[in-house]
């Protein structure tokens, strides 16, 4: 089997778009509902994926 | 009275355990049983790819191992995720792997690939089941 080697912000961003897909799917009732909430929550996943990458940051000094 | 229309309006358990079995075993199988087919395949698809990822990471499988408290919760519950995998899990034991725990983002993000793989299946598990018990479309 290959190996993966992957940064952080790949890791984390393929960790939140299956994620996303899978709660997008699982959740609502409609094919329109469950297509805003898979990308609804892909938005979230990035912004704090981005938020919390800043504060790391600039807690770090 | 109330009980025994309640039972006879809900499907029973031949209802249900199939799609929730086979939504065990193979991610999405239960959808597919179900004739969701798009909603399965894409369950099929992420799930899978989310436990390849985490295996090419080379992440650790969880064994029901430790001695104090929090060891204990962490590898039974990590244990669970994992099982929670169906075939992905029981084909990566039977096959032989078994990678140690290393240090290193790589292999970590592995290891929790892995187990939210298993999760996410366990969530189709419950979405199975609520179709096939008519509480959703």
């Amino acid at each position: 089997m290959p190996k993966m080697n992957l940064s952080h912000f790949e890791a984390a961003f393929l960790f939140s778009l299956l994620v996303s897909v899978v709660l997008g799917v699982v959740t609502k009732n409609t094919d329109r509902e469950r297509l805003h909430y898979g990308v609804y929550t892909f938005v979230c996943f990035l912004l704090a994926l981005f938020g919390i990458g800043w504060l790391m940051y600039l807690g770090h000094g | 009275m109330a009980k025994e229309q309640t039972e006879k309006e809900s499907p029973g358990v031949r209802a249900w355990a199939p799609a929730v079995a086979l939504g065990w075993l193979v991610p999405g199988g239960g959808h597919l049983l179900l004739k969701k087919t798009g909603r399965g395949v894409l369950l099929l698809v992420a799930i899978t790819a989310m436990f390849l990822c985490g295996l090419m990471m080379r992440g650790t499988m969880f064994t029901p191992q430790g001695e104090d408290l929090l060891t204990v919760l962490i590898n039974w519950g990590g244990w669970v995720g994992d099982v929670c995998g169906g075939v992905l899990y029981l084909m990566t034991v039977w096959l032989g792997y078994a990678q140690p725990d290393v240090a290193g983002h790589v292999h970590d993000y592995g290891t929790k690939f892995l187990v939210t793989a298993g999760l996410l299946n366990l969530l189709a598990m419950v979405d199975a089941f609520e179709i096939a018990r008519g509480r959703k479309s």
